[in-house]
């Protein structure tokens, strides 16, 4: 969870993502954070989110973007 | 021959009034719609004795912002697009330029819109203007005084010294524009456009006003399906959208994550792209996703109308090639100067210069910027006429298409958007707190990269970064510096800074 939450912070320092549920529907994540932010988890955790898993409910938390990895982890 | 750029709206009314011009998918406008409520706010202009003045327009991109402008327009003015998506400085600065006697908003920004300083001016909702009563005779009287050299619109770009440039552009530039565009891309009554364009730039002409030329319809795309791939191309299939002019990261955000495994646009038959080189990879997922679609580059700066090169896909392209901006649109010529004011020879790079009616009328109120980038085309000095320099860098390839290299300054691309690095240099320094900062680009991750010498945290900058810049301007990483580092004869040293 330490090293996601480092992830989010270099991409936008000013949000507090350990609070902050709406991160889509409030469009603090825009298109291109979400796609370095895909990228930023591939190199880090080793795991690829394709489109199918690219949906607001798993990225309006850092909580559910999380438990998303770890699900993908452990279907390796 | 068209000389006023509503001339089809009066023309489709009578052929198709029923018929759904604008919708952002849930909220709709019929031509006929579109047409009564720009008439209504051209009356209004008329009776408060507003005349060839520009108008503020600050709404939520919506079909009421499109039939607004056309009311503008109705009433012999020209409207000035902004956004809630700029941040309040930049809307002040495009307020202090134009000196507008009228802004018009709607109801999510009506309370941002008073909280500027704008003199003898007022702030008019949209959904009370459209009530105001007709006025048939005035606004024909207005249509028929009209020439095609008056100005319809000013979008404002990205200035190296932190101020926007307003582009201003007239009828003529625009009918040609719309001409030459739909016959390339061969839009029709059937062409149903998904739009991915913000209001307040020139990209979205593409759609507005070939819609009103051929009956057709244009689709709002919601911002937020440009986040959530699989929902994007499901809008695309519901609504049966079949042409789409977006920027490449847009059609790459779609293409890179496997989207078209679970899901396909069925209905698609002609796909522009532009703004930005578009990596071979994703092109050929996008063409074996959707064989039939024609695929075509374009390429143009806003102070020469919208896009003036064309490319249309017509060869396999390998991996580290680079797709071609192609050939001028009719109408238009393409110079390519080299430093010393003479054509390059062939092969050779050279700036590209831009010649024809296509050229706007330069930047608002700002006859200094305008003399550096409209100048006297140096290749005939026998009569006054004008050309743009772009400041990109191109040269022709073997084939004898226009291909380009690279920029002059510091500007670049980043998810379309055309911007100065000097500007976001200039707003960073402006921050108390700041001592240094420098901006680079990282073009192979796409990213714009701030480093600074100051007092304040990554943190605390952002957040004032964000009252002071557009979002897609914010860097996508802040980095902290303990020193900067100089080059021997004591410039910032950006080479450096990208190996960081």
């Amino acid at each position: 969870m330490e090293e996601l939450l480092d992830i989010l912070k270099e991409l936008h320092p000013e949000v507090d993502f350990e609070t902050e549920e709406h991160l889509v529907d409030n469009a603090i994540l825009d298109s291109f954070d979400i796609v370095s932010l895909i990228a930023s988890i591939h190199e880090e955790f080793d795991v690829t989110i394709d489109a199918g898993r690219i949906l607001p409910e798993n990225f309006n938390s850092a909580k559910a973007l999380y438990a998303l990895i770890r699900k993908l982890e452990n279907e390796d | 021959m068209r000389n006023h750029l509503l001339s089809d709206l009066y023309r489709v009314v009578t052929e198709k009034p029923d018929k759904i011009a604008y919708s952002d998918g849930k909220n709709s406008l019929t031509f006929r719609d579109v047409y009564l409520q720009s008439q209504s706010i051209g009356s209004y202009l008329h009776e408060k004795g507003i005349y060839k003045r520009p108008i503020v327009i600050f709404m939520k991109k919506s079909p009421q912002e499109i039939a607004a402008f056309f009311g503008v327009v109705a009433g012999g003015c020209f409207y000035v697009p902004v956004d809630e998506e700029m941040p309040q400085s930049r809307i002040q600065m495009i307020l202090d330029n134009v000196q507008t006697p009228l802004i018009i908003c709607d109801e999510t920004t009506e309370k941002l819109a008073a909280g500027f300083q704008v003199k003898d001016c007022e702030i008019k909702p949209y959904d009370r203007l459209i009530g105001t009563g007709i006025n048939e005779t005035a606004l024909k009287e207005i249509y028929d005084r009209a020439i095609d050299t008056d100005p319809v619109y000013i979008v404002f770009t990205s200035g190296s010294t932190g101020i926007p440039k307003g582009v201003v552009a007239c009828h003529r530039s625009v009918c040609d524009y719309v001409e030459q565009l739909s016959e390339i891309l061969g839009f029709d009554e059937d062409t149903v456009f998904g739009n991915q364009a913000p209001l307040y730039f020139d990209a979205c002409l593409k759609e507005i006003y070939p819609t009103l030329k051929f009956g057709a319809t244009t689709y709002l795309i919601p911002r937020q399906c440009f986040s959530i791939p699989v929902s994007l191309v499901d809008f695309l299939n519901a609504h049966k959208i079949n042409t789409i002019c977006w920027v490449v990261s847009a059609l790459t955000m779609v293409s890179a994550f496997g989207t078209f495994q679970t899901v396909k646009p069925e209905f698609l038959r002609t796909i522009a792209f532009g703004s930005e080189v578009f990596p071979i990879k994703q092109f050929r997922l996008w063409r074996e996703a959707v064989p039939g679609a024609s695929f075509t580059n374009l390429y143009g700066p806003t102070e020469c109308t919208g896009m003036c090169c064309y490319y249309r896909v017509d060869r396999e392209f390998d991996q580290e090639d680079v797709i071609p901006i192609g050939r001028p649109f009719p109408n238009r010529e393409i110079l390519l100067l080299s430093e010393d004011g003479r054509e390059a020879a062939y092969g050779e790079q050279g700036e590209i210069c831009v010649r024809g009616t296509a050229l706007t009328l330069g930047y608002y109120n700002d006859p200094q910027r305008t003399a550096a980038a409209f100048v006297q085309n140096p290749l005939q000095k026998a009569y006054p006429e004008l050309i743009y320099r772009t400041g990109d860098i191109g040269r022709y390839n073997q084939n004898g298409e226009l291909c380009f290299v690279s920029r002059r300054d510091y500007q670049i691309k980043h998810m379309g958007h055309r911007i100065e690095l000097g500007e976001i240099e200039v707003n960073v320094n402006a921050v108390s707190g700041v001592k240094l900062s420098a901006c680079v680009y990282d073009s192979e991750k796409g990213r714009i990269l701030l480093y600074y010498v100051g007092d304040l945290t990554e943190k605390d900058l952002i957040l004032d970064l964000k009252n002071r810049l557009p979002r897609y301007m914010l860097p996508n990483k802040t980095v902290r510096l303990e020193n900067m580092p100089f080059t021997a004869n004591g410039k910032i040293d950006r080479v450096a800074l990208k190996t960081l």
